[in-house]
C-alpha cells in the first residue's frame, strides 16, 4: 500500500506513493500547452457568451452584443432572396400562362423555381427525374391523362385529381366491373383480350372479337370507340405502350375487375400562385408539353 | 429465512408475469411478460435445487465468476451488435436487403435501435460492468460487496437487454434515441442499476487501500450519472399496467431538451467516463508503467464531469430550442475539449518509456489506437458543437461517422484490449492463444474504422453541402433523393468497413475461446487473492 515517495530510475519525477494492484502514479505537473489551451477555450467561451444570446433571465435571455439570433438570421436570408425575386415573382404570378415560355428571363426563373418546388413536393410520387412510378404518371412523355398544355397542367396542379379537399379537383371514376359484378368473368376475359389487341400485344382472337362488343357497350363512353381515351374524363389511351398501372394481361384484368382511383392532392392551399405557375412551367418544358 | 423470501418473491413474480402475459394488450408486452416469467422461473428452480447446499467460505477470494460471465457476454454481444450494424449498413447501400418477408419485425427502422442499443448497452454495458467488477476488486484489494448481488446485476442486465430487444422487434418504443425501451424495461433497468451502484459503492466502502484509485472515480461517476439520466429521461406514465405504451411527462421542447441532455451524457458518462475508468486500469497494467500524472487525472476528472452535463443542447442547434440554451451547450462543449484530452494525455504518456512495446505487443497497440481515436473524436465533438459547423454537419452522415470513430475506435478497441488482458488471467492461462490473431484483429479493426469514418466524412460533408445548395434565385438545387443516390458508393464503403470490424471481433472471439480451451492452465493461481 502506501509507500514513501520514490524516485524512478529514468525520470526525476516523483510518484505519489500510492500503489493499487501494482499501479503507481507519477506526479507530473499539468502539461503547459494543455493548461493554456483550456484557459483559451474558457476565454473564448466568455467572449462568445457576451456576444451571443446566452444567459437566461426571467423574461427571455441576454441578447448578446451582436444582436444575433437563429430566427432573425434565417428570416434575413429568406428576405434577401424574396426581395431580390419580388419583381419577377409578381410578373410570373400575373403573366399570361402561354406567354411565359416566350419571355427568356421569366421562363428561366420559372423553370428554376419550378424545379425547386418539384424537388420538394412532387418527387415523392413522380420521382426525382419526373419519370413517374406505377400509379404515378410519367411527366416526361407526351401521353397526358388530363391534357398537356400549360393551362391544363396548371389546372391539374392547382386543384389536383380525385381529392376531397378541392371541389374543383379533376374527377372521374372507373366502375369496378368485376368487384361490383357489372360484367361476368367471361366478359372480363374477353374485354381484356380486346384491350390487348388494341395495344398490339398478343391476344386470343376469339375472345377479342367478343370483347370488342363488351368494350363498345361498357368502355367506349370514356375510352372512346377506338380506345384512344378522353382527356376530358382523364381516361387513358389504351392503344399505346404507355401504361399507368401496367399493360400485361394480369394487370389489365385486375384494373377492369377492381378499377383504379389515383389521387393527386390540391396544391392551391400549400403553394403560392407563382410557385404553381413555376412548377407548371417546369413540368411543361420537361419534354411532353403541348 | 433469506432463501425463503427469495423463493417467495420469485414465485410471485412468475405468477404475476403469467397473468400479465395472458391479459397483455399488445404482443410486445405479452412476449416480455413471458420472458420475465421464464427468467423468474429458471431462477426459482435454480434456488430450489441449490437450497441447503453447503456454502463455500470464499470471502477471502475475489468474486471472479461474474467477471468471467461478463467477459463472455461482452464478446458475444459485440458480435451480435456488430452483425446487426453491418446488416443495416448494407441495407442503406442496397435497400432490397430490407426483405419484404421479415416485415415489419426486422424492418430497418426496428433494427437500427436494436443495433445502437446492442453495441452501447449490451456490448459496452457488459464490458463496463465486467471490467468495473474486476478493477474495483483489484484496486480496493477486497471481494465484491453484497455476496451474490453482483450475479444479480449480471443476469438482471441480460434480462434488460432481452426485454429491450424484444420490444424493438415487436414494435414497442418510446422513440427516444438510446432510450427507446418502454417503461417496463426502464423500471427493471432501474432496479438492476441501483443494485450495481450498491455493489460498487459497497466494495469501495470496504476497500483495504487508503485512497480510491482514479479508475474507480470514473466508474462511479458513470454509474451515478447514468442512474440520474435514465430516471429523468424516462419519466413517463404507462397507459396501462398491462400494455407496453407509456406517455412522456415532458412534452415539446422540454422533452427534446431532456432527451438530448440524456443522449449526450449517455455518450459522456457511459461511453467516455466509464471507458476512461477501463483505460486507467488496463493501460498502466498492460504497459507496466505508472500513470503519467496524478494531478492531471484529478483536474481532468472533475472538469470532465462538471462540463459534460451541460453540453446536451449542442444536439439541438437551429431547432425550437431557444438560442441561449444552444449557446450554453456550445461553449461548454468547447471548454470540454481539454478536459477530455486530459484522459488521452494520461493514457498516451503512461506509455512513455514503454514505446518499444508497440512493436511487440498488439494489445498495447490496440490500446494506443483506442486512445488516439478517443482524442480524435473528443476534438471532433467540440468542433461539431460550434453553431456554424453544426449547421453543415447536423443530420448528415458526418454525425454517424463521428459516433462510430468514437464507438468503434475508442470504446471498441479499449474493450478488446481489456478482454485480451482479462481472459488469460481470469481463466488462469499463462498467455493468449495467439498474438498473431490479435494482430489480425488489430489491423482489420483499424482499417475498418478508417474506411467507415472516412466514407462518412465524405458523404456527410457532401450531403450537408448538397442540402444547402441554392441557385442564384435562392432555390434549392438538390432533392433529398438526389443526396441518397449520391451516397451510394460511400455507403458501400461503410458497410465494407463495418464488415472488416465485425470480422476482427469474430477472430477475437475465437482467440479468446481457444485461450481457455487450448492453453494449459497455470498451476498455481496467484492472482485470485486480495493483497494484504
Amino acid at each position: 500500500m502506501s509507500k514513501k515517495p520514490t524516485k524512478t530510475e529514468k525520470k526525476e519525477v516523483e510518484t505519489t506513493g500510492h500503489s493499487w494492484d501494482g499501479i503507481e502514479e507519477y506526479n507530473n505537473p499539468l502539461p503547459r500547452w494543455w493548461l493554456w489551451t483550456l484557459y483559451a477555450t474558457i476565454v473564448f467561451a466568455i467572449g462568445y457568451v457576451i456576444a451571443y444570446p446566452a444567459i437566461p433571465l426571467i423574461n427571455g435571455a441576454t441578447p448578446g452584443l451582436m444582436g444575433w439570433s437563429t430566427r432573425a438570421d434565417v428570416a434575413a436570408e429568406i428576405k434577401a432572396y424574396d426581395d431580390a425575386n419580388a419583381e419577377i415573382e409578381a410578373q410570373l404570378a400575373s403573366a399570361d400562362l402561354t406567354e411565359i415560355a416566350s419571355n427568356p428571363e421569366l421562363n428561366s426563373f420559372a423553370v428554376n423555381a419550378g424545379s425547386a418546388v418539384f424537388q420538394t413536393w412532387c418527387i415523392q410520387c413522380h420521382g426525382s427525374g419526373a419519370a413517374g412510378n406505377v400509379g404515378f404518371p410519367n411527366l416526361l412523355d407526351d401521353d397526358w391523362l388530363w391534357g398537356g398544355n400549360i393551362e391544363e397542367i396548371h389546372y391539374t396542379i392547382t386543384h389536383g385529381i380525385r381529392n376531397e379537399d378541392d371541389d374543383d379537383a379533376r374527377f372521374s371514376e372507373m366502375p369496378k366491373f368485376g368487384a361490383d359484378e357489372l360484367l361476368e368473368k367471361e366478359e372480363i376475359e374477353q374485354v381484356v383480350n380486346h384491350v390487348l389487341s388494341l395495344s398490339g400485344q398478343e391476344f386470343d382472337a376469339d375472345l377479342a372479337t367478343a370483347g370488342a362488343v363488351v368494350f363498345e357497350d361498357n368502355c367506349s363512353s370514356c375510352h372512346g370507340e377506338d380506345g384512344k381515351g378522353d382527356r376530358d374524363q382523364g381516361a387513358p389511351n389504351l392503344t399505346d405502350a404507355i401504361w399507368l398501372y401496367g399493360g400485361d394481361k394480369d394487370t389489365i384484368r385486375q384494373t377492369v375487375t377492381y378499377a383504379r382511383f389515383g389521387v393527386m392532392p390540391t396544391w392551391a392551399s400549400r403553394l403560392s400562385e407563382s410557385d404553381i405557375r413555376a412548377v407548371a412551367t417546369y413540368v411543361h418544358q420537361l419534354g411532353g408539353g403541348e | 429465512m433469506w432463501s425463503t423470501i427469495k423463493l417467495v418473491v420469485l414465485g410471485v413474480v412468475v405468477v404475476i408475469a403469467a397473468i400479465a402475459a395472458n391479459y397483455g394488450r399488445d404482443l410486445a408486452y405479452q412476449v416480455q411478460a413471458i420472458e420475465i416469467m421464464l427468467a423468474a422461473g429458471v431462477a426459482f428452480i435454480y434456488f430450489v435445487r441449490t437450497a441447503g447446499d453447503e456454502k463455500a467460505n470464499n470471502s477471502g477470494d475475489y468474486l471472479d465468476g461474474v467477471v468471467r460471465a461478463g467477459v463472455i457476454a461482452t464478446a458475444l454481444w459485440a458480435v451480435t451488435g456488430f452483425t446487426v450494424g453491418v446488416w443495416i449498413a448494407s441495407e442503406l447501400a442496397f435497400p432490397w436487403l430490407n426483405w419484404e418477408a421479415v416485415q415489419p419485425y426486422l424492418n430497418f427502422g426496428r433494427l437500427r435501435p436494436l443495433h445502437t442499443s446492442a453495441v452501447i448497452f449490451a456490448f459496452g454495458g457488459n464490458g463496463l460492468i465486467a471490467t468495473s467488477f474486476y478493477v474495483v476488486q483489484r484496486t480496493s484489494a477486497t471481494r465484491l460487496w453484497g455476496g451474490n448481488l453482483g450475479w444479480f446485476v449480471f443476469w438482471g442486465y441480460q434480462l434488460v437487454i432481452l426485454l429491450a430487444a424484444t420490444g424493438y422487434v415487436l414494435g414497442a418504443t418510446q422513440s427516444k434515441e438510446y432510450a427507446e425501451f418502454e417503461w417496463l424495461t426502464d423500471w427493471w433497468l432501474t432496479v438492476v442499476w441501483v443494485a450495481y451502484l450498491a455493489v460498487f459503492m459497497g466494495t469501495l466502502y470496504k476497500r483495504k487501500e487508503k485512497h480510491i484509485y482514479v479508475a474507480n472515480w470514473f466508474y462511479l461517476s458513470f454509474i451515478i450519472t447514468i442512474a440520474m439520466l435514465h430516471i429523468v429521461n424516462n419519466l413517463s406514465i404507462p397507459v396501462s399496467l398491462l400494455g407496453s405504451k407509456s406517455v412522456q411527462v415532458f412534452s415539446g421542447v422540454q422533452d427534446m431538451m431532456v432527451q438530448w441532455w440524456y443522449g449526450h451524457n449517455a455518450v459522456g458518462f457511459f461511453l467516455t467516463a466509464g471507458f476512461l475508468g477501463m483505460m486507467y486500469y488496463f493501460v498502466p497494467k498492460q504497459a507496466e508503467r505508472p500513470v503519467f500524472s496524478y494531478k492531471l487525472s484529478i483536474i481532468h476528472f472533475w472538469a470532465l464531469i462538471f462540463l459534460y452535463i451541460w453540453a446536451g443542447p449542442h444536439h439541438l442547434h437551429y431547432t425550437a430550442l431557444p438560442d441561449w440554451a444552444g449557446t450554453l451547450g456550445m461553449v461548454m462543449s468547447i471548454i470540454l475539449w481539454m478536459p477530455s484530452w486530459g484522459g488521452m494525455i494520461n493514457g498516451l504518456m503512461t506509455l512513455s518509456g514503454a514505446w518499444d512495446k508497440l512493436r511487440t505487443d498488439p494489445i498495447i497497440r490496440m490500446m494506443v489506437i483506442s486512445i488516439g481515436f478517443y482524442g480524435m473524436s473528443t476534438f471532433e465533438g467540440p468542433m461539431m458543437a460550434i453553431r456554424a459547423v453544426n449547421s453543415l454537419s447536423h443530420y448528415t452522415d458526418w454525425t454517424i461517422g463521428h459516433v462510430h470513430s468514437g464507438a468503434l475506435g475508442w470504446n471498441g478497441m479499449i474493450t478488446f484490449g481489456a478482454l485480451y488482458f482479462l481472459v488469460p488471467r481470469l481463466w488462469g492461462r499463462e498467455s493468449l492463444y495467439s498474438l498473431k490473431l490479435v494482430s489480425w484483429h488489430f489491423w482489420l479493426a483499424t482499417i475498418g474504422i478508417i474506411l467507415y469514418a472516412a466514407s462518412m466524412w465524405v458523404t456527410g460533408i457532401m450531403e450537408g453541402l448538397m442540402w444547402r445548395e441554392v441557385d442564384a434565385n435562392g432555390f434549392l438545387v438538390n432533392s433529398f433523393a438526389d443526396t441518397v443516390e449520391a451516397k451510394f458508393a460511400m455507403n458501400a464503403v461503410r458497410a465494407t468497413g463495418g464488415g472488416m470490424y465485425l470480422t476482427g471481433a469474430i477472430i477475437m472471439c475465437y482467440n479468446l475461446w481457444a485461450t481457455v480451451a487450448k492453453k494449459p492452465a497455470v498451476a498455481s493461481q496467484t492472482v485470485a487473492v486480495p493483497a494484504e
